[in-house]
């Protein structure tokens, strides 16, 4: 597996069916984003997963630190007027 | 005679799904171990569907199993491109790639058979052998033009290789009457469209076009190359210690 360290490292998103928004499904090792493409298909679709593939390299990724997170995120948890949790859905919207 | 013809196209696609079968766990990095290894599922799937058919035209009432597994080396129609040994990645890539620009045109012609079960079978198979195409070209093209080493690997290979593609377009008596008939794909018409394509690829991945006319022969008439007896003697050690086994 010596090849995997000069292959850079991809992030795979599926789509299971098409109007669904991609999903971050895992990584993998790949030369150029065509054998990304072909390896994503190969180990993340062979069970019928998906309908869509989107690949990015891992390092144009960028993430926030977990030692931020107190002042990224504990801000929204004591505002639940943010939720539209007041509002009386029709029957035929269940897709919320 | 139909019998025959699809022993002959099933016989194909299973020696080149065990050779394929071979490298589960083997495979130079994880994503081509399973890439390699669902080539070769799709391989085997195509190879039952053509056996299961067979098995209604068998005078012996033989069931797939057996078809598959139990029929002597000399009764194995398959053209000795797939019985090749793997050797390394490059020849696994080289081989494929020559076995699947056949198997695209074969299987595009076979879509028109007369024969609609025929036609169906091939109409499935087809979807799976354009993608097994799109991987083993897009290999040629990254090793073939990739670095010093890769691009003499490949022209190793495709030397060693360029010998057996030709039987690919022989034509046995059976496959000419069932031709007329319209029932088989006439492979010496496809030929000149392999070449076509085959060489358009070389010529992208910078290799060089091999200058041997000569092919070897022998497969489609149950004459195998030296690898034939070890291949089936894995394939085959199951079904003939316990016979009739099943999962």
């Amino acid at each position: 597996m010596s090849t995997n360290k000069d292959w850079p490292l991809w992030e795979v998103f599926i789509a299971s069916k098409r109007g669904l928004s991609h999903k971050h499904v895992g990584s993998l090792h790949a030369a150029d984003s065509e054998m990304a493409l072909e390896n994503a298909r190969d180990v993340y679709t062979r069970r019928k997963e998906g309908e869509s593939i989107w690949v990015v390299e891992s390092k144009y990724i960028f993430a926030t630190n977990p030692e931020d997170k107190d002042s990224f995120f504990e801000p929204a948890k004591t505002k639940v007027y943010r939720h539209p949790t007041f509002y009386e859905l029709p029957d035929d919207v269940n897709k919320m | 005679m139909l019998f025959k013809y699809l022993l002959q196209l099933a016989d194909n696609q299973l020696i080149l799904s065990q050779r394929l079968s071979e490298l589960c766990g083997h495979g130079p990095a994880l994503e081509q171990d399973i890439a390699i290894t669902n080539i070769s599922l799709d391989l085997i799937g195509q190879a039952r569907l053509l056996f299961q058919y067979a098995t209604k035209h068998d005078d012996q009432k033989r069931n797939e199993d057996q078809l598959a597994l139990v029929r002597p080396e000399n009764e194995y129609r398959n053209v000795l491109l797939v019985e090749q040994p793997n050797v390394d990645f490059a020849h696994v890539i080289v081989r494929q790639y020559f076995y699947d620009e056949f198997n695209f045109l074969n299987y595009s012609a076979l879509v028109n058979s007369k024969d609609e079960e025929l036609a169906a079978i091939a109409t499935k198979s087809l979807m799976e052998v354009k993608y097994h195409l799109r991987f083993s070209r897009n290999w040629m093209l990254r090793l073939g033009d990739g670095t010093a080493i890769s691009n003499q690997k490949m022209q190793d290979a495709i030397d060693d290789l360029w010998a057996y593609p030709g039987e690919l377009f022989e034509m046995t008596a059976d496959e000419q009457v069932l031709a007329k008939a319209g029932v088989a794909v006439d492979v010496s018409t496809l030929q000149e469209n392999w070449k076509e394509a085959v060489l358009a690829t070389l010529q992208e991945a910078t290799l060089a076009i091999p200058e041997g006319t000569w092919h070897q022969t022998g497969g489609k008439k149950g004459i195998h190359s030296e690898y034939m007896g070890h291949i089936l003697a894995e394939m085959q050690f199951l079904q003939r210690a316990y016979p009739n086994q099943t999962w």
